[in-house]
């Protein structure tokens, strides 16, 4: 009886350890939103009030006319969704070659491919920078774009999954004359709509948080992506923290609802890949 | 059997077809510029005149810049004191969470809360709380009675403990997760047969599940490592690398002479060496890895 009770107890220890672990990790979120309805005056209140009472929705109407956060909104979704759908063809057509297809030189080029993870994505920015801007796609979507459209990543989590699906299946299609553009849209890709997903959230949400590129590749602010023009308005109202934490409440909302939605598959594509996660 | 399609000739062209998209954009943008950052390390390009070559002139720069030894000093500084205190608390909460306590879930999204987050979004929030006159940070610890309560990010001797606590906030939950998998793929049988032999709580712990679970540890830190020396968008929007350089970091310093000051051979060496750090980091973890398995 006794040890059991102390069992219990510990294990009320813990629960208590990790509910404090949430006030941490949450806290900003809520102090976040909180700071982002408060009226003016009450910002600079010492000692600070943890909720007002008088909450305000004002920043939430005066941020689309400090800046163009709408357009900045638009940008991020087009350049998430089109480089999302990129991924998803560029990278499943690889994979289909190195997991259901032989040809020459296959270990070597997926070698390649992988080696590429280990290039951090900061050296390849100033070549890629002097090309775009060469190319006079600085300011454009496909300078955003075209970049991302592919990855490694993508493409060894894709094929790790191609591998796990029965070979007799793609030969008995093979047999009764199905070409192999036929297997891969009608067999391989259906059956692979996990994977799929777990890289669509992956790269949706990493390239929403995205910064340094859409930083150095756009100079007008109507081309900026969320995250930069997050960064313009701290330039331009430094000390007006509701209007920041506004900012910052819209920038995250997006991805925590597509987190909390799909939370299984995004931790699945994570831990899977390992390399690249980040 | 007789109508096997034979593998071969005709999966040959169809192969390359499959693969041109990613071959065309993987050269363009990750293939070739890997090439032309090494290339253009060589030079002294200001993108306004051409590129002038000057051997090993930049990095000789480098190794005689009082700035960028700092920036290696600041950056060495925030990996080392990064990369233990996040995985740590990591492998705390995996234990803790591995135990089938309620809430798993729950406390799981919470963790990874932080990691999904923009980190442009999340450096805003944190310097709003690290505010010297207004911030809750110091307005809990007037309450608690210091009287003086650091400056942060306007010190420089706690402008970088900031940014360190930052980093380890939104990445705890990171390792967290990579813990809990390692954590799951240990046999049930281990510990049954622990059991027998007396292997309880503690004993438990050291001498079955952390051996089983290094090959995850040691996974974990070289990811970290490799995430750590990449800091950037903390630096950018929480101190702009001030007061007085010093939480000037390596990607920070690369940004700043790439982009700020157009100096891209000098900034494409900086490139080079944490390229160099990235890939000794890469290279040791893929040769250890076999040693450090225990388990098929």
């Amino acid at each position: 009886m006794a040890r059991a009770g102390r069992k219990t107890a510990v294990e009320w220890l813990i629960f208590a350890v990790l509910l404090t672990g949430v006030v941490l990790t949450c806290g900003p979120f809520a102090w976040m939103l909180g700071t982002s309805i408060k009226p003016d005056a009450e910002v600079f209140q010492f000692p600070p009030t943890l909720l007002t009472g008088d909450p305000k929705l004002d920043n939430y109407s005066e941020i689309f006319s400090a800046i163009p956060f709408g357009r900045a909104f638009l940008n991020s979704m087009i350049v998430c969704i089109a480089i999302t759908l990129a991924q998803l063809i560029v990278c499943s057509m690889a994979a289909y070659a190195f997991a259901c297809l032989e040809f020459r030189g296959r270990e070597a080029l997926f070698l390649i491919y992988l080696a590429a993870l280990m290039v951090p994505p900061q050296v390849t920015i100033i070549p890629n920078f002097i090309l775009v801007r060469t190319l006079g796609w600085i300011d454009t979507y496909q300078g955003l774009i075209l970049p991302f459209a592919f990855s490694s990543f993508g493409t060894f989590l894709l094929r790790q999954y191609f591998k796990t699906i029965p070979r007799e299946l793609i030969e008995a299609a093979r047999i009764d004359g199905a070409k192999h553009w036929q297997i891969y849209l009608f067999i391989v890709m259906p059956l692979s709509r996990a994977a799929l997903g777990a890289l669509a959230i992956f790269a949706f949400v990493s390239q929403w948080n995205n910064f340094l590129w859409p930083l150095i590749a756009t100079t007008r602010v109507e081309m900026q992506t969320v995250t930069v023009a997050l960064s313009t308005l701290q330039g331009q109202y430094n000390t007006d923290w509701p209007l920041l934490m506004t900012g910052s409440v819209l920038a995250v909302a997006p991805v925590i609802a597509v987190f909390i939605l799909g939370n299984r598959s995004f931790i699945a594509g994570l831990t899977a890949g390992g390399f690249g996660g980040r | 059997m007789a109508r096997r399609v034979p593998l071969g000739r005709q999966d040959e062209r169809v192969a390359w077809l499959f693969l041109a998209p990613s071959l065309i954009l993987f050269t363009t943008f990750t293939g070739l510029p890997v090439l032309a950052a090494f290339l253009i390390s060589f030079t002294q390009w200001d993108l306004f005149n051409p590129p002038r070559f000057v051997a090993l002139g930049n990095y000789l720069t480098l190794a005689r810049d009082g700035i960028f030894g700092k920036v290696m000093g600041n950056t060495a500084y925030f990996v080392l004191a990064s990369v233990p205190a996040q995985m740590i608390l990591g492998l705390l909460c995996a234990l803790a969470l591995n135990r089938g306590i309620m809430g798993q879930t729950f406390f799981r999204v919470a963790y990874f809360l932080p990691v999904v987050t923009s980190t442009i979004a999340a450096a805003l929030v944190w310097a709003w709380l690290f505010n010297t006159n207004f911030g809750l940070i110091n307005a809990l610890l007037s309450s608690v009675g210091v009287s003086d309560p650091p400056r942060w990010l306007g010190s420089t001797a706690w402008a970088m403990p900031a940014v360190i606590t930052v980093s380890v906030w939104q990445n705890v939950g990171y390792a967290m997760v990579l813990f809990l998998a390692g954590l799951q793929n240990i046999p049930r049988e281990l510990y049954d047969a622990g059991a027998i032999d007396g292997a309880k709580g503690w004993k438990r712990l050291i001498y079955i599940t952390l051996p089983l679970l290094s090959p995850t540890t040691f996974f974990v830190l070289i990811i970290s490592i490799i995430g750590s020396f990449q800091v950037f968008e903390l630096v950018f929007v929480m101190t702009n690398a001030g007061p007085a350089n010093a939480t000037n970091t390596l990607v920070f310093y690369i940004y700043q002479n790439g982009f700020q000051f157009y100096q891209m051979g000098y900034a494409s060496a900086a490139a080079m060496v944490l390229f160099l750090i990235v890939l000794v980091a890469t290279l040791v973890q893929y040769r250890l890895q076999t040693r450090w398995v225990h388990y098929g």
